[in-house]
């Protein structure tokens, strides 16, 4: 109720707020609430000073014409006896104000094609990141490190469901953000697994589509450390509006040390991973785990309840294919079912991880089934292929 | 005088006159090949049209009200958006012009019918089977169609579900509709118009219309060619937009903006021919400059075939292709200007009143150039980096559809409606619904702008808490409007059964032309016998 | 009265020519692409060997391999970058190995970046020429031999050749 009550107090407000955006906005511009940024790079900078720059002339050009207008409205009108004029054309006055749009045009075309040309340069890059997007995470592989990793939305379910109070950065937090340092000319190949997204970051003006097969490329130079949000700009299925994309941006020295330290743990999950497959968890380890696992990645299609979308997501309460066969259930999880949006999860999720979920499955929601799924189960399959 | 029972719009079935043979009941309006109930059944199929596309866009207000999820899953939010898109521009801005061309083509070039009138009643009634089929799939197990009203492909093939053979049905059958109705639309202006009316003599409303039907039969099979793409590539093994069979994703784009571009134009210049005819009769003062209002759509036409691209900047095309478009793009503000400054130029010095149509036309002229303005920014490749699906694009086509295109019909109506149904609608609450109507659309609208540019993406869902005051204003401006169109079935109703004053022959002060030189309402079967057009 | 007849012909031939060009836009898209280079699009039959070698400047080509999720092959690139003077000419391999218990057949979908270069990127001999077919559990190297085109401008520098591998086996395509 208290939040209703709120936001009726932002809407009353508004008449007020609005008319201080009509006469405000141009003037202060910087207001990124209700403009675009002016970014982080020098082609953002370029960008945003193109915008403005067509924003005003088409203020001035809409100014000219509304005034003309609203002049005719007011003066030319029967009430004020004005008697009407039969003239219904001149070749002059029409030939003007064919060439002065498209003078006006010539002069927005030059600095935007010079933009343009910028953005596209292709000379030497200094780092190279392959993003992936994929139903509905992005995938960050550093060409010059062995780092890869999957980077998600971080915002809990509840916050969503309305049942937990929004945080500050409700939607636009990932686990993982892309890590890049600044002062370096970056290269992004920019490619998808299955239907088109469309990578964003506002601050560094990039916009580009990740098609499935294809890849595209785009490069940054960002020379202030912050962390830059932007979320996914196409239209990708259900859970579009749930993959923001964050970009964490360091000093090259502090770039250095975290990539070393991304090194050594990927490293050491791997060693991990080894050492769980030798052990056999309890049914409460495993639930505990399982239920965290799948709600972070699962709940989002399957729903927490377990019963799915009816028509577009199969439940997994009462499915046979949670209650039955063992091994199938371990294989969809692991590779996914092609051309839907069940994907393989071998490689987003530890074998741990893997063993937790697929056990916390086949005994929530009434699914009972008792059954335990090990780590060492789930590396069988893992290594036994498809 | 009996012309008061023997209306076309007459909806009384009980009495007709014996000089107007009408069918009476149900089957008077299935067999029907007159235009004028023609034309009728196309207005309120596109009225009911437009009331169920408002209500999806409702339920995505509704829930984007605040932020979270509150009242739909994600999944049938998407249906939402896509299902309000396709209703919206095939069902109630396509079918309105259709219902506007037929009532007044015949009329304004002293026709007695359109040309063929046979597979005029048939193009009608194509459209409820094709609009039951489009929404009967929202009832269905797995929803309708999701993957916006641009169907991307792998969304809408690989990824889909089985309402795709639906909707690809669907889209053939209306797009038959929309060629049969364009070829009638062409042959009539061909071939039936009165001694004396010479190609540059016929009213805008025409010309426009004859250069949208060629655009129509240009671009309606490129769509049908696209949605048969869909539909084997999904059911028949085809690979045109799956990149593993040697496909490409990107052509689906292609193709789908090569009919999507004109497309756009379909639903506009239809409405320029309307304030072209509305203006010059409130200002009591000929049109300025006729010719290069006609030569100004025809450019418009032209340009709209090369300039399909600039929807898809992002996709990653050379830099010689990108500032191609660019260039087109812009080159398109230079006809759209000359329209608009011609119609300042009517107004100028002539004698105006502001009947509710005229309010219309007038706010169409200053809130199209607004959109048309936002356009003019989107084709500024850099910055349309920054714009591309965001709501700053949703702002800018809803200012050139809604206060475009709708705008332009409703004013039509306005205008029209005393010819149709021989009585004048009531003008206060015409008033009324024109200051409603304004007031909301812009509270609706022009927000989106700022919520776009600080980097709310369309088609979410569900958004970050920076947008949250801004889309609550929006949802109340939606809600607003939304309200504000049942002044205008109201006013309709009321004029369709027949309360209000009744309206004169030549209805408007300032009226020109052959429409306003047949009774008010028009008999049933007006022109039978050609008039000489000095 | 006029006759209509001859009127209606003409626009309904105008419908069905325009339906035929809808797919006709399909070959020429490609031919587009090829010229243009949208999606790093390259001939995808073989090219004539190079005529002469430019040896004043070096082109760092990458090489990226992924596969769908419907493929049970592991795809990888022998070496993941290799420079090379424009039209010098290099073989490289790409490693497959079907981790499955089923005969399948891949199809690899080769795309170039920048776009622009990719018309230069000419390949003598490619893996991705035709299907690729594999027992259960059967490993393979698969060449691709190619050459920058001299020609290339000179501000490309560095140039990525990506392969997508897709399961082209019959029963499973068109599902």
């Amino acid at each position: 109720m208290k939040r209703y009550l709120s936001s009726l107090r932002c809407v009353a407000n508004y008449p007020v707020l609005m008319w201080m955006l009509f006469i405000s906005t141009p003037l202060q511009a910087q207001t990124e609430k209700y403009n675009m940024t002016r970014g982080a790079t020098d082609i953002s900078h370029q960008v945003y000073d193109l915008h403005m720059a067509i924003f005003y002339i088409c203020c001035v050009i809409g100014a000219i014409v509304f005034a003309l207008m609203f002049w005719s409205i007011i003066y030319h009108r029967k009430s004020k006896g004005a008697k009407a004029e039969q003239f219904h054309g001149s070749l002059k006055i029409e030939l003007l104000w064919t060439a002065i749009p498209a003078v006006i045009l010539v002069v927005m075309a030059i600095p935007a094609s010079k933009t343009l040309i910028a953005m596209e340069d292709a000379s030497k890059a200094d780092l190279t990141v392959l993003v992936t997007g994929s139903q509905w995470k992005w995938h960050y592989k550093y060409m010059e490190y062995p780092i890869e990793y999957y980077s998600m939305l971080a915002t809990p379910r509840d916050q969503i469901d309305n049942l937990a109070e929004k945080t500050e950065l409700y939607l636009r937090d990932v686990d993982k953000p892309l890590v890049l340092p600044t002062g370096k000319k970056i290269r992004f190949l920019v490619t998808a697994d299955d239907v088109i997204h469309a990578w964003w970051v506002p601050a560094f003006a990039i916009k580009k589509d990740a098609n499935p097969g294809f890849i595209n490329e785009t490069w940054t130079k960002v020379d202030k450390p912050g962390i830059y949000r932007g979320q996914c700009a196409e239209l990708c299925g259900k859970d579009h509006g749930f993959m923001p994309v964050v970009v964490d941006v360091r000093t090259p020295e502090e770039f250095d040390r975290w990539a070393a330290e991304q090194v050594e743990l990927q490293a050491q999950a791997k060693a991990e991973a080894e050492k769980a497959a030798q052990q056999t968890q309890s049914m409460e380890e495993l639930m505990a785990l399982g239920e965290k696992t799948y709600e972070s990645h699962c709940a989002m299609c399957h729903q927490i309840s377990g019963e799915g979308l009816p028509g577009a997501i199969p439940a997994l309460k009462g499915s046979a294919m949670v209650t039955q066969d063992i091994s199938a259930h371990i294989h969809i999880v692991v590779y996914g079912k092609p051309a839907t949006a069940m994907q393989a999860f071998a490689k987003q999720l530890t074998t741990s991880e893997l063993a937790a979920v697929i056990t916390y499955e086949r005994n929530a929601w009434g699914n009972n089934t008792g059954d335990l799924v090990q780590v060492a189960d789930v590396a069988a399959a893992i290594e036994a292929g498809e | 005088m009996s012309t008061e029972n023997s209306s076309a719009l007459d909806i009384n079935d009980g009495h007709h006159d014996d000089h107007d043979h009408k069918p009476k009941g149900i089957t008077r309006w299935l067999y029907t090949t007159n235009h004028k109930d023609i034309g009728t059944l196309y207005l309120l199929f596109a009225l009911l049209m437009l009331f169920i596309g408002g209500s999806l866009a409702m339920v995505i207000r509704a829930e984007l009200f605040q932020p979270g999820l509150q009242f739909v899953d994600p999944h049938f939010f998407n249906q939402m958006t896509t299902v309000h898109g396709l209703v919206m521009v095939f069902g109630a801005i396509m079918p309105a012009f259709v219902g506007l061309a037929n009532w007044m083509v015949p009329m304004m070039i002293g026709a007695p019918d359109m040309a063929l009138p046979r597979m005029n009643n048939w193009s009608f009634w194509i459209l409820p089977f094709s609009f039951f089929i489009l929404l009967s799939t929202l009832f269905m197990e797995g929803g309708g169609p999701a993957a916006g009203w641009t169907f991307y492909a792998p969304l809408s093939t690989t990824y889909s579900n089985d309402s795709t053979a639906f909707f690809v049905f669907s889209v053939h059958l209306l797009g038959i509709s929309s060629i049969m109705g364009a070829m009638n639309v062409i042959v009539t202006i061909f071939n039936l118009r009165a001694p004396g009316m010479t190609w540059m003599k016929m009213p805008l409303f025409v010309w426009t219309w004859l250069i949208t039907a060629f655009l129509l039969i240009a671009v309606m099979p490129v769509l049908a060619g696209t949605v048969t793409m869909v539909l084997t590539d999904k059911y028949f093994g085809t690979s045109f937009f799956n990149a593993a069979g040697g496909g490409d994703p990107v052509l689906f784009q292609h193709i789908f903006w090569f009919f999507g571009h004109p497309e756009v134009y379909i639903m506009i210049l239809p409405a320029f021919g309307i304030v072209s005819s509305i203006i010059p009769t409130f200002a009591r003062k000929p049109l300025f400059g006729y010719e290069s209002m006609v030569i100004a759509t025809a450019s418009i036409a032209f340009l709209s075939f090369i300039v399909w691209a600039h929807h898809m900047f992002t996709t990653g095309m050379p830099v010689a292709a990108e500032l191609f478009f660019m260039y087109t793009t812009m080159l398109i503000a230079v006809p759209t200007g000359v329209k608009v400054f011609n119609w300042v130029a009517t107004m100028w010095r002539g004698s105006m009143t502001f009947e509710t149509p005229m309010m219309f036309a007038v706010a169409f002229i200053v809130l199209f150039t607004i959109g048309g303005l936002s356009g003019l920014m989107l084709a500024i490749i850099p910055a349309d980096f920054q714009y591309q699906d965001t709501y700053f694009v949703v702002a800018h086509f809803h200012y050139v559809l809604v206060t475009g295109a709708l705008f332009g019909i409703i004013s039509g109506v306005y205008f029209w409606i005393p010819k149709w149904t021989g009585v004048m609608y009531s003008e206060r609450l015409g008033q009324w619904h024109f200051w409603c109507s304004l007031i909301s659309v812009n509270m609706l609208f022009f927000p989106m702008h700022f919520v776009g540019l600080a980097g709310m993406p369309r088609r979410i869902p569900d958004y970050a808490l920076q947008f949250a005051d801004m889309n609550a204003f929006i949802s109340i401006g939606g809600a607003l409007f939304g309200l504000s169109q049942l002044i205008f079935v109201w006013c309709v109703v009321r004029c369709m059964r027949r309360k209000g004053e009744k309206a004169s022959t030549q209805v408007w002060e300032g009226a020109h032309g052959l429409e306003w030189e047949i009774p008010s309402p028009a008999p049933y079967h007006t022109f039978q016998t050609p008039p000489n057009v000095k | 009265m006029v006759s209509h007849r001859l009127l209606v012909r003409k626009l309904v031939l105008i419908c069905i020519a325009m339906f035929g060009f809808g797919f006709a836009l399909v070959p020429l898209y490609d031919v587009f692409c090829r010229y243009t280079g949208i999606n790093g699009k390259t001939e995808n039959t073989a090219a004539p060997a190079s005529r002469r070698i430019d040896e004043s400047r070096d082109i760092s080509v990458e090489f990226l391999a992924n596969r769908d999720a419907g493929i049970p092959w592991s795809f990888a690139p022998e070496i993941t970058r290799i420079s090379v003077h424009p039209g010098q000419v290099k073989i490289v391999n790409f490693l497959v190995e079907n981790l499955s218990g089923a005969a399948t057949i891949g199809r690899a979908v080769p795309s170039v970046s920048p776009g622009e270069a990719a018309r230069y990127f000419k390949k003598i001999e490619c893996f991705c020429f035709v299907e690729q077919p594999l027992d259960a559990h059967q490993a393979k190297a698969m060449p691709v031999q190619f050459y920058i085109d001299p020609d290339l401008p000179s501000h490309f520098t560095t140039i990525t050749l990506s392969y997508r591998l897709y399961n082209n086996t019959p029963q499973t395509v068109g599902r």
